[in-house]
């Protein structure tokens, strides 16, 4: 077998010359708790391996006008440990945080967790509800992109092979806004999501709605933006009849695989239930 | 293609070792540096018993690859105790009887190490949610936690 070449850029120039020029398939190396399994598994068998932790701004966390930009590969441990973020959206992060062991929150990113595209990875409904958008930069230079573009099915996503992801971007926060992220597992700790769900919304001054975000993760083969269930809460006071329509939508949108986790008909159910809870809980705290 | 060169710091000391990019950190300190306190349990990043801290924070080693480690800075179990005596947690470890076959233990007392430098006064959920990650198959934990719990509150002079 060839050997695998390893570069750790210390620069997105440097990163994007260096995967233009790669020969063979290229991993984009970040947390690695996803990579270096399939490594072990035999799953993926790269030519190269870029780690893109050297880079300064795949690491850090900046507060602009659009909003936090969060380096790809900052990790779990260090994202939960910023107030600002947390404050602002603290969907995102319960999302992050969920994912795997302290060992594992070392090294796990928001960054990573998108771009391995799993349908039931578990920060990516709290972004897509959040509106997050992503820094891509390649050969041809940078662009930009919605998170709910990225993943287009298990493990596969819109990015061309000699691209990766350098941030994601969390918009600014209207006053009386909250977000929340739920998922089920049958367990209380290190599983996989059954269902996962997402829901960002914000209020104006009499209660009323006048924004929201819906995704839901692990129901269908990529994590889902359900526009329906964004309808049903926007003009209402996100009341019980807006809570019902809510759960009704996220149960219509789903597309679930049925296997052991979960049926079909038990996935589509639980997206209601967790819709309905996730959005319980954003309520409060855009009321807070 | 060549071997990486790689230079780092381990438990304060200063080492230098060659790798190909597909061997882990936990490969390296078995098999290249003769640190075999880390075990492998899974290699899959679910047990942990190859905890080790990269620049201080708490990872597994079977989920870094070894070339990362340029320039970085690692405790393992090895550097836990002190030439003359064990380490308050091994100390609490060992008066618990907080294991049986003993391959998770490293893990455990890394872990917990890197717990009490995080949270000095944890409750016991916060302990069995920060350990998660570590699985031991023989004690049931409750041990393990009366041993972490302990080794706190001495840590604390409590």
């Amino acid at each position: 077998m060839a050997d695998i070449e390893f570069a750790a850029p210390r620069s997105v120039r440097e990163a994007v010359k260096i995967l233009a020029g790669a020969k063979g398939k290229a991993k984009v190396l970040a947390g690695g708790t996803d990579l270096l399994v399939q490594l072990r598994a035999g799953m993926v068998r790269p030519g190269l391996i870029v780690d893109i932790k050297q880079i300064p701004e795949l690491s850090t966390i900046k507060k602009g006008k659009k909003g936090f930009e969060i380096g790809a590969a900052v990790p779990g441990a260090v994202l939960g440990a910023n107030k600002a973020v947390l404050k602002a959206w603290p969907g995102v992060i319960e999302g992050l945080e969920l994912i795997g062991s302290t060992q594992i929150q070392g090294r796990a990113s928001l960054g990573g967790n998108l771009c391995n595209g799993s349908p039931a990875a578990d920060s990516i409904p709290g972004m897509i509800a959040a509106d997050a958008t992503c820094k891509i930069v390649g050969p041809k230079g940078t662009r930009s992109s919605k998170v709910e573009d990225i993943v287009t099915g298990p493990g596969k996503t819109s990015l061309k092979k000699d691209e990766f992801v350098v941030s994601i971007t969390l918009p600014e926060r209207p006053k009386k806004s909250g977000d929340a992220y739920l998922r089920f597992i049958p367990r209380t700790e290190m599983d996989i999501a059954v269902v996962g769900a997402g829901v960002s919304l914000t209020l104006d001054k009499k209660g009323v709605c006048t924004h929201a975000r819906v995704a839901l993760g692990a129901v269908a083969p990529k994590p889902l933006l359900v526009k329906d269930g964004a309808k049903a809460l926007i003009g209402t006071t996100v009341d019980a009849a807006a809570l019902d329509a809510l759960a009704a939508a996220a149960s219509a949108a789903c597309n679930p695989i049925d296997d052991k986790r979960g049926t079909i008909e038990y996935r589509t159910k639980v997206a209601g239930v967790l819709a309905r809870r996730a959005a319980v809980i954003a309520l409060e705290r855009a009321r807070a | 293609m060549a071997k990486h060169h790689v230079t780092t710091t381990i438990n304060g000391d200063r080492t230098e070792f060659l790798c190909d990019t597909e061997q882990t950190l936990l490969d390296v300190l078995r098999d290249e540096l003769g640190l075999t306190g880390s075990k492998e349990g899974c290699a899959s990043g679910d047990c942990g018993a190859c905890s080790v801290t990269m620049n201080g924070t708490l990872v597994c080693s079977c989920l870094v690859l070894a070339a990362e480690a340029q320039d970085a800075k690692f405790e393992t179990i090895e550097g836990v105790a002190s030439a003359e005596e064990l380490h308050p947690i091994q100390r609490h470890f060992l008066q618990e009887a907080a294991l049986q076959c003993g391959i998770c233990t490293p893990g455990f007392i890394v872990a917990t190490k890197a717990l009490l430098e995080h949270n000095p006064d944890p409750t016991e959920t916060e302990a069995r949610y920060w350990l998660a990650g570590n699985l031991c198959r023989c004690t049931g934990y409750d041990k393990i936690i009366k041993a972490v719990m302990n080794a706190a509150a001495e840590m604390r002079g409590a």
